[in-house]
């Protein structure tokens, strides 16, 4: 697969911690939701360095966005985050992963469940749920650390805001006296309340981390989702 | 291509200089990797077959027969198509030389089939002459379901999704046959060391 080089048109902070960043990339094939990109950085002495990260942006935008949560000892993404201006060139290669994708070819419900940074891929989903009007209902459980870690807060409202889709946040650490939603981890409750029982057979697409796959996953099995309807996609927090 | 990221520094003379392929960065943990839910079969319920290539069950293990075989403990690095790679992981795991080499075949390919429904394939000569196990301990344990335990593929020389997770058996082709991620843009083949990560590469 071709190295491309893409050129970072806008860097939009998120949260303290995560950017999105815009990019322009000429001769980009275009993707599905939920698929990822190789990002290679290279040093002034040639040393490089890849990483993996999802696309957020819809399939058929006109520039590719990835959001870059800094991992604070990482050795890729507090440059990602930090230090990549308007203007630079990247080089990247993909779309990568053809099995974590939403194309929205049938109407069957599809329950995403994100952990973390696990949003980002399925925010591409809801987005392109969005852009084609799709008829299949979609509803979000997503489990952020405090308010303050929920990315793209006021345009998941704005998409909660139809009649086809829902969102539910739920924050997993104490505090946050201000929050009036859920809290706690996505457990059978929640995602009896957000979601659909098996026999309706929705598309189950988890992401996050792997503690937050593994509960997820299996708590879906247990209720019981076949598990061909449950795909998973896992990021562990070393490396980034 | 030219391109230097200014400012990016990376971590050069990180530990494993040498032995980690390109592309790679170093691990001491253990990430999972998986397309779906986490298998549980009991292991009164699994049992371990190949298949030649006329689609006759040519050998059948139960857990207790499985584990009756000769084992082996494995020292070997593992890098996975994500990116990570990690050095010197301990296993203990029954050769695949032991599991078909009185098995008559004309095959050259392998399909190896899992709980779940994964498939991955590689060509039988990867899986000869001590390169290959069906792995049933890890770090001096059982192997966990996460991992793939009870038993998972172990073919260290290839990425990890070659080293299938929840393995029940293996069968005999005599042709090739694209598995899951082989089907969906990850290379037939998958040597680290030439970076076989995508089709094309």
């Amino acid at each position: 697969m071709k190295w491309l080089v893409a050129t970072v048109a806008e860097t939009i902070p998120e949260t303290a911690s995560a950017v999105t960043i815009r990019l322009d990339v000429p001769d980009w094939p275009g993707h599905s939701a939920g698929q990822h990109v190789d990002l290679r950085l290279t040093a002034e002495d040639g040393y490089q360095a890849q990483r993996s990260y999802s696309i957020a942006s819809p399939p058929g935008s006109a520039q590719l966005e990835l959001t870059v949560v800094r991992i604070e000892d990482g050795e890729v993404s507090p440059y990602l985050a930090g230090d990549l201006d308007v203007g630079d060139q990247i080089e990247l290669r993909g779309p990568i992963g053809g099995y974590f994708v939403w194309v929205g070819s049938d109407d069957r419900p599809v329950l995403l469940a994100g952990g973390g940074s696990g949003v980002v891929p399925l925010m591409a989903m809801l987005r392109h749920h969005a852009a084609t009007g799709s008829g299949a209902a979609m509803h979000l459980v997503y489990s952020a650390r405090t308010a303050a870690d929920v990315l793209y807060q006021d345009e998941l409202a704005k998409l909660a805001d139809d009649p086809h889709r829902a969102v539910t946040i739920t924050l997993t650490r104490q505090g946050d006296t201000g929050w009036a939603g859920r809290r706690g981890r996505v457990d059978a409750d929640l995602l009896a309340d957000a979601g659909w029982p098996p026999t309706v057979g929705p598309h189950c697409y988890v992401c996050g981390p792997d503690t937050f796959v593994e509960g997820v996953a299996n708590v879906l099995v247990a209720m019981g989702h076949d598990q061909r309807n449950v795909k998973t996609e896992r990021f562990g927090p070393t490396g980034g | 291509m030219g391109i230097v990221n200014r400012g990016f520094k990376g971590r050069h003379r990180q530990a494993g200089a040498g032995l980690i392929p390109p592309g790679q960065y170093l691990v001491d943990d253990f990430p999972v990797l998986t397309a779906g839910p986490t298998q549980f079969t009991p292991l009164e319920e699994w049992d371990f077959t190949i298949v030649d290539e006329s689609g006759t069950q040519a050998a059948r293990w139960t857990w207790d027969q499985f584990r009756t075989l000769p084992a082996e403990d494995i020292t070997v690095d593992i890098h996975c198509v994500t990116k990570w790679s990690k050095l010197g992981t301990h296993w203990r795991g029954v050769s695949v030389d032991t599991l078909i080499g009185n098995i008559e075949t004309s095959a050259e390919y392998v399909v190896a089939v899992c709980d779940g429904g994964y498939t991955t394939n590689l060509p039988l000569a990867d899986l000869l002459d001590g390169q290959a196990w069906v792995a049933f301990g890890y770090g001096g344990e059982e192997l966990e379901s996460e991992h793939g335990g009870p038993a998972r593929l172990l073919v260290p020389h290839l990425y990890f999704w070659k080293s299938a997770k929840w393995v029940r058996g293996l069968q005999l082709r005599t042709e090739d046959e694209p598995g899951f991620w082989e089907s969906v843009g990850y290379h037939n083949y998958g040597d680290p060391w030439r970076e076989q990560r995508y089709w094309g590469d």
